[in-house]
């Protein structure tokens, strides 16, 4: 029988679609992987209700374990517990921030949002904290769009939920 | 509580995501600025990603076993449960920012009710999706404030849109004989108790806003019933486009 471990270290080869430098392990979209006699169960989750990327990543590890020869594999999506950056690694933290996109702080749950209180987000390219957002809806579900005063670099910013 | 009940139910949550989903989607390209339109893009996304999750979820209790793309495209206008707000057409962007306002205001704290639903499903997918109204409220807020203590035109039409949206704010809070069952069952929300909490929140805004709240007026009703206003048939004709030339198409 195959060990959970080792689906695990296949499961890190697939990258997310949307976010190439992290895998879905690290993006903590990978749940859980249940070894039972009836074969490997996957459980993934969404980042976003409407994340296009979701049928990618279940077409990608299905075929990662098809490559690797698993038989008898199930992939399936939860909803709850809802997915949050919080599960995301500090090196998954460290790969976005070189890739250009500042990464999500920690203690996800923003109320801040509600009242208005922006929390100060680094410049991914020099590390300023003085930055503007300029629109809290970027180029994927899951960033904000910035502008750095310091050094004018507009980036991403992976937001918090 | 029947299992039709249940399904009953879930198409109407569907519905109301799907309908306002598409609407927004209809921004794509024509937004007043680039941010914006990204933004609608990206709320019109969560939209249609939450009603999938619910006709997922319908198609396990639907007795005919229609699947999710079966619910969402390829039935009848008088079969769509959404209430009529959500199907108007979205106007100028102030109407379109104020039927935000309206509804995504209104639409978190009946998530936040639906957090405590005894139905495993309704309460994950009320904590998935809270996250994302969070942003979408704050967005519409945000708009609004800018709008009505903007410039003089900015502030005419928003109060404007304020205005002749409010007949339809009724039917967010319709409770009906099935709403009313599934609620004393602990399966669904009882959305006549969140009228007061929401015009505290909408009157603080409008203050902030320099808008006047709206007179009380007679609402509209019908869209629980099948029955809608005249802008559902060509949106549906928009929609239903492709499973009706090419049924069943995948791609």
């Amino acid at each position: 029988m195959v060990s959970s471990d080792h689906i695990w270290s296949i499961l890190a080869e697939v990258s997310d679609p949307e976010i190439p430098v992290l895998n879905v392990v690290e993006m903590g979209i990978v749940r859980e992987v249940l070894i039972s006699d009836a074969g490997v169960e996957v459980t993934i989750t969404p980042t976003y209700s409407g994340c296009p990327a979701m049928k990618t990543i279940e077409t990608d590890i299905a075929e990662v374990l098809d490559e690797y020869g698993i038989p008898n594999y199930t992939i399936s999506t939860v909803l709850s517990p809802a997915w949050t950056t919080d599960w995301m690694t500090d090196e998954a933290r460290e790969k976005l921030r070189l890739e250009g996109i500042a990464p999500p702080q920690k203690g996800s749950a923003d109320k801040g949002l509600l009242m208005g209180r922006l929390r100060d987000v680094k410049c991914p390219r020099c590390g300023s904290t003085e930055t503007r957002m300029i629109s809290q809806f970027g180029s994927t579900a899951c960033k904000s769009l910035y502008q750095c005063a310091s050094c004018a670099e507009p980036f991403d910013y992976f937001k918090c939920i | 509580m029947t299992q039709l009940q249940q399904f009953n139910y879930t198409i109407r949550l569907a519905d109301d995501a799907l309908i306002l989903g598409q609407r927004l989607s209809e921004w794509c390209g024509h937004g007043p600025i680039l941010e914006e339109d990204i933004a609608l893009a990206n709320i019109a996304l969560d939209y249609i990603g939450q009603a999938t999750n619910l006709y997922k979820h319908a198609a396990q209790l639907d007795t005919q076993k229609r699947d999710e793309d079966a619910l969402a495209l390829t039935r009848m206008e008088q079969e769509y449960n959404n209430i009529l707000m959500l199907e108007l057409p979205n106007g100028d962007y102030a109407a379109t920012i104020m039927r935000q306002y309206y509804y995504t205001s209104f639409y978190l704290l009946f998530l936040d009710k639906l957090k405590s639903s005894n139905d495993a499903f309704f309460s994950g997918f009320a904590e998935k999706s809270i996250k994302e109204l969070r942003y979408h409220v704050q967005h519409a807020s945000d708009w609004v404030k800018r709008m009505g203590d903007g410039t003089e035109e900015s502030h005419k039409r928003i109060q404007e849109a304020a205005n002749q949206l409010w007949p339809y704010v009724g039917e967010m809070f319709g409770m009906d004989a099935l709403e009313n069952e599934l609620a004393n069952a602990g399966y669904a929300v009882d959305r006549a108790l969140l009228v007061d909490e929401w015009k505290k929140q909408c009157t603080a805004l409008f203050d902030e806003a320099t808008l006047a709240m709206p007179t009380e007026a007679w609402h509209h009703k019908g869209g629980r019933e099948g029955r809608h206003t005249e802008h559902m048939g060509f949106l549906l004709a928009e929609m239903q486009f492709m499973q009706r030339a090419y049924p069943g198409a995948k791609w």
